[in-house]
């Protein structure tokens, strides 16, 4: 008779995303937590004085960027030394690692002939890479 | 376990207090020092995720409306925090389900592509709106969560004779090692199209509120396609961290995320779910969900009334 555990083993995609995701989880919350920790002791300059915050954060974001003329869409990488828009860095490793863990999974889909998951993949891909990118939201 | 209900009850009583004292001290937010705030948010996110895991919701669902209606950050940057109290969540525990069979990675990328894809127009939808509808129609939902969470059933191992021909299709369908009863269970979906089209609409919320959709996720898959509870719940979170990934961008892109918000948030959120997780067997869920709804309540009334301009 069959160990039940031996009966539930998981299809190796499913396993392979897991461990993909696993990597960029820790990596985009380890970069968050430095960067963080940077900031709020004062070790980069920041672009918004943290004295400044309470009267701005209480705005809707479009007078907090007029009034701050903090960058929207990717303009905050050219300001990444900056500890406040360092914090973004480890928040964009954790909005995009599954970018990377879905295109890992393609050439498995693609090599088992299931080219319908593999599609699906790329569609998912395609919907992340359509939001990071700004082209809808105007951020650019 | 008494002393345990007790703490339980501390703590619901001191995240009621903590949400009516930042109220308060949110009318004159700019006199309080600014460490303050991060502080403050950081303990209430911690106190909110050890509630959260055992009355079986997620922290994002709390977070919105709990910080929204009781600290001074505008709702557009409360939102963003939210989508990443809620994806960092999902994140967190998206590798452990997959490995366990509970999240299944099959049954979550189809639901997840409309959802994602909708998640967008939420966002949009959501950043262009003034404030006060936005807040107004939190509330609504919040307490629309509220009625959910008293009346919802759930079905442990739903009946589905037949798959439907797009689940057959795409072989929705898995196994998974039951722990409590120690067998490998074969599951099966069915009404995949009806399915989609709610992932359609839940992305909508999430993307809109900002608030993870494990409260509407969980019973689609498990009333509706007929998903194991503890498969829906799993791939739920799966599902939650393709969502929010891409609704997260669009707050990130509009520049309405603030690290000295976030940052706290997620921090205080994961530490408090992992006591909360310690704490799951040995406090009783009943009494902790209803202490949650009568938060959930508080705060979904508080966001209607101050969208509605009647509690400033």
């Amino acid at each position: 008779m069959k160990n039940p555990g031996d009966l539930a083993v998981q299809p190796p995609e499913q396993m392979r995303y897991a461990t993909w995701l696993d990597w960029g989880t820790r990596v985009g919350l380890v970069v968050l937590l430095l960067s963080f920790a940077a900031y709020v002791l004062g070790l980069a300059q920041s672009h918004v004085p943290v004295s400044r915050l309470p009267e701005l954060w209480i705005h809707p974001v479009g007078r907090f960027l007029e009034l701050t003329g903090s960058p929207t869409g990717w303009g905050w990488l050219a300001l990444v030394h900056r500890g406040d828009i360092a914090g973004l860095l480890g928040i964009a490793i954790l909005a995009g690692s599954s970018v990377l863990c879905l295109l890992a999974l393609v050439p498995l889909y693609w090599s088992r002939g299931d080219k319908a998951f593999a599609a699906i993949c790329l569609a998912e891909v395609a919907v992340v890479l359509v939001a990071a990118s700004g082209w809808i939201s105007g951020g650019h | 376990m008494k002393a345990a209900r007790h703490a339980l009850l501390l703590i619901a009583g001191l995240l009621l207090v903590a949400c009516a004292h930042a109220a308060d001290a949110a009318a004159t937010s700019s006199a309080v020092p600014w460490w303050v705030w991060p502080l403050g948010l950081f303990i209430a996110c911690f106190l909110m995720g050890i509630v959260a895991v055992p009355a079986g919701i997620g922290g994002g669902t709390l977070f919105v409306p709990i910080v929204g209606s009781f600290f001074p950050f505008h709702l557009d940057f409360v939102r963003g925090a939210g989508l990443l109290v809620a994806l960092a969540s999902a994140l967190s525990a998206g590798p452990m389900l997959l490995r366990s069979g509970l999240g299944s990675l099959r049954l979550a990328l189809p639901l997840a592509v409309l959802a994602s894809a909708s998640s967008i127009g939420g966002a949009l939808l959501g950043l262009a709106m003034p404030a006060q509808l936005v807040q107004m129609l939190l509330g609504a939902v919040v307490l629309g969560i509220v009625v959910l969470m008293f009346t919802s059933k759930k079905s442990e191992f739903p009946q589905v004779d037949q798959p439907d021909a797009v689940a057959q299709a795409l072989a929705l369908h898995g196994v998974f090692l039951d722990g409590a009863s120690q067998r490998a269970v074969r599951w099966q979906v069915h009404r995949s199209v009806p399915g989609l089209l709610v992932f359609l609409a839940i992305g909508v919320l999430a993307g809109m509120f900002g608030i993870g959709a494990g409260w509407a996720n969980v019973p689609a898959l498990n009333l509706l396609m007929g998903a194991p509870l503890k498969v829906a719940a799993g791939t739920s979170s799966v599902v939650l961290s393709l969502v929010d990934s891409s609704a997260a961008w669009v707050y990130i892109n509009k520049g309405a995320v603030l690290p000295m918000i976030a940052v706290p948030s997620v921090v205080g959120m994961m530490l408090g779910a992992r006591i909360g997780a310690r704490l799951l067997n040995v406090l009783k869920g009943s009494v902790i969900r209803r202490l949650v709804i009568a938060v959930l309540l508080f705060a979904g009334t508080r966001a209607l009334l101050k969208g509605l301009g009647v509690w400033p």
